[in-house]
């Protein structure tokens, strides 16, 4: 008989678990003392929603579940914030917290939370683990219910003296769920009707998703792509499926995306969305849009088809899988040349901009960052105007990977992801960008990257203002700016310079070539502060 | 639109409050709900009354499907499910209303279940219209409380939610 603490770290183990990121409390420790007789290498952030974020980075890279940790009371709700981003944007998650004791559950002892509870409305699912030997089964059910169908992040609450009782452990081979059974292979029939429907529409258009990713379906979405010769625009979460110069790539569709992606949706005749789940950023009056039009949905989730917008073609399954299929038919060469010709037309067009003294231009700046950096850099953007920046600017290239939270939008996610997103692959380069506001919501992660010897390249988009608020406030209420300054300081170069990281301020673009050089030649984690016109617009 | 759904979930804690939550964070309005355990003691079966559109009672049905504890969603048609609910009625009763009262008990095939030398109490199972024209029935008594349950429904015929 083992310690079912022990049993637990067997069990991650036995997934081929060698990575772990959490921050340790009282009813956790039975645990932790078992990670530290492991060979599981713990990475201790400095706040619990960060752990979460690292693991969102981490299973993002590595398309499958990571591991975060937390103990009872606060330090599972701090990572409930991670909890719900990665419940919006499919990411495969176990969360395991620790606790009180079962005979004290509904006492209201110290650092107690109902935390199933609490998470409920933004978990795939979620286990309050009563019985010790229950736990072998729970965690493989938890590791399959989070990396397969809709995959999703898996919240197990394990009280102390559960952690402490002693149990019988052998890790089950098979799962059996009786009620769980997602759909992979699409049906046969709705798929020779999506063939059709794609050679016979004259303006048909792809818009694909970040579901493309989840079901690791890139390469096949461009093999369908390529035979059928169908433009194609991404969402935020799916952007990098397609290098940006791709002949058949428009670029990002929605309220911030760019006017070739929204000119091609508005005079499609047919659109196709892949892993997409039709989000409000993403497409505004869906009901009015699809009144001229034949909508066609693939989807792993049922619950995704018809929600947000009525269909003429629904199908239920894994992309990799209906892609596969799709692109086994026989497309006429050539197709739609006219259409690609029209909707081509507006590519790569950019609003213009004046140039403001002491202050570099952050569009101009990430597209000249993305091509310094290899091909198979990782992106991270975090959320506001640094994001869309991104989105809209960085030159994705076959190889490259950009991440950020398009579903939950959560400030204080880019630094902590890229630390996960480099662990998984040290060989990639990991490039966070963020902007002041974000950047103090997740500064004390530089403690991490110190401590974990991480050489992630994070540049701060530095505006004193929470920029997208402000924009806001500008445009729709008549510049009343309230709650949106937050000064100049700190000084982030010796902020990061106070934890050891280089880091550099640029506020020219006369110096950017050669700021940029310093940050992408650096073997060792970076920040560069990059000074940005307080009145900088997003797109 | 009143839509009712059988939904079979897995019997174990927490699965309630999983089928509730969801009904509230989507924003599906619920007129009932009742659970009880099935023949199959590892299973539950739920009824759910929900008011909403077509497209409503869609997603309600893919919702639920989507939860993992769930094994089966039915949303039953208007004319194909049998619906009953139960109602207790603890009315006033002086000696000389007694025989009133039953008669109404006779009629409306309820039956009395408790009686004090000022009061009765009647149960009637039957369907929310029935149950209603019995709490008018009695009003005029003086009605003292009343616990109606959920509704419950099965389908008409030999089909069966399994």
């Amino acid at each position: 008989m083992i310690r079912a603490a022990q049993a637990m770290v067997k069990c991650l183990e036995k997934e081929g678990v060698k990575v772990v990121f959490g921050y340790p409390g009282a009813a956790i420790c039975p645990f932790y003392d078992e990670i530290y007789a492991s060979g599981i290498h713990h990475v201790l952030v400095r706040h619990e929603a960060n752990a979460g974020h690292a693991a969102s980075g981490y299973a993002r890279m590595t398309n499958s579940p990571a591991v975060c940790i937390a103990t009872s009371g606060p330090g599972a709700t701090n990572l409930l914030t991670a909890i719900a981003t990665a419940y919006a944007d499919s990411v495969p998650l176990i969360c395991i917290t620790g606790q009180v004791s079962t005979d004290q559950i509904g006492c209201d002892v110290f650092q107690e939370v109902d935390i199933t509870g609490a998470a409920e409305p933004f978990v795939k699912y979620s286990y309050l683990v009563k019985e010790a030997s229950d736990l072998p089964r729970i965690m493989k059910e938890a590791f399959h219910l989070a990396g397969t169908g809709r995959k999703g992040p898996v919240l197990i609450d394990v009280p102390v003296d559960v952690q402490n009782t002693m149990i019988d452990f052998e890790y089950p081979d098979e799962i059996r769920m009786r009620t769980y059974k997602p759909t992979v292979k699409g049906n046969p029939l709705q798929i020779s009707r999506i063939r059709e429907a794609c050679i016979n529409a004259e303006k048909p258009l792809i818009c694909a998703g970040g579901g493309v990713f989840l079901s690791d379906a890139c390469s096949e979405l461009r093999a369908f792509v390529e035979k059928a010769n169908i433009p194609v625009v991404s969402t935020m979460m799916g952007l990098s499926i397609f290098p940006t110069d791709h002949r058949l790539y428009l670029g990002m569709l929605g309220s911030h995306g760019v006017k070739s992606a929204n000119h091609a949706v508005r005079d499609c005749d047919t659109l196709i969305m892949i892993g997409a789940r039709v989000g409000d950023r993403a497409i505004l009056s869906p009901s009015f849009l699809a009144e001229n039009k034949q909508i066609i949905h693939i989807d792993i989730d049922p619950a995704e088809i018809g929600k947000n917008i009525p269909v003429d073609i629904p199908l239920v399954g894994d992309c990799r899988s209906i892609l596969t299929e799709l692109a086994q038919g026989d497309y006429p060469e050539n197709a739609h040349s006219a259409w690609i010709d029209e909707v081509m037309q507006s590519k790569g067009i950019r609003p213009k901009r004046d140039d403001a003294e002491g202050f570099i231009d952050p569009k101009a700046f990430i597209r000249m960052v993305s091509d310094r950096l290899p091909d198979n850099t990782v992106c991270v953007a975090d959320v506001g105007q640094n994001q869309i920046w991104c989105c809209n600017n960085f030159a994705f290239r076959s190889g490259s990977r950009f991440l950020t939270t398009g579903g939950m939008g959560t400030m204080g996610y880019s630094v902590p992801c890229a630390v996960g997103a480099k662990m998984a692959d040290p060989s990639r380069e990991v490039l966070a960008v963020c902007g002041d506001g974000s950047f103090q919501m997740q500064m004390m992660e530089l403690a991490t990257i110190v401590q974990e010897n991480i050489p992630v390249k994070i540049i701060v988009m530095k505006n004193t203002k929470l920029g997208m608020v402000r924009e806001l406030q500008s445009k729709g209420y008549g510049d009343r700016q309230i709650a949106v300054d937050i000064g100049t300081y700190p000084d982030l170069v010796m902020l990061a310079q106070s934890y050891g990281i280089k880091a550099e301020r640029v506020s020219d673009m006369s110096e950017a070539e050669e700021k940029i050089e310093r940050l992408v030649s650096s073997d060792e984690a970076f920040l560069l502060e990059c000074s940005v016109y307080e009145r900088e617009t997003t797109l | 639109m009143k839509h009712t759904i059988s939904v079979l979930v897995e019997n174990h804690a927490g699965v309630l409050s999983r089928v509730s939550g969801l009904f509230a964070r989507r924003g599906f309005n619920i007129d009932s709900l009742a659970v009880g355990v099935t023949g199959d003691p590892a299973v539950s079966r739920i009824t759910i009354v929900a008011d909403g559109d077509e497209h409503t009672a869609q997603q309600i049905e893919k919702q639920l499907n989507k939860l993992v504890d769930t094994i089966k969603v039915k949303v039953l048609g208007a004319d194909e499910l049998l619906a009953r609910e139960l109602q207790m009625i603890k009315v006033n009763a002086a000696p000389a209303q007694r025989s009133e009262i039953l008669t109404i008990c006779e009629i409306m095939g309820a039956k009395v279940i408790d009686m004090t030398p000022t009061t009765m109490t009647v149960e009637i199972s039957d369907s929310a219209v029935q149950l209603q024209r019995m709490h008018d029935l009695l009003e005029g008594y003086g009605i003292k409380e009343i616990v109606r349950t959920g509704t419950i429904a099965i389908q008409k015929g030999s089909v069966t939610i399994r």
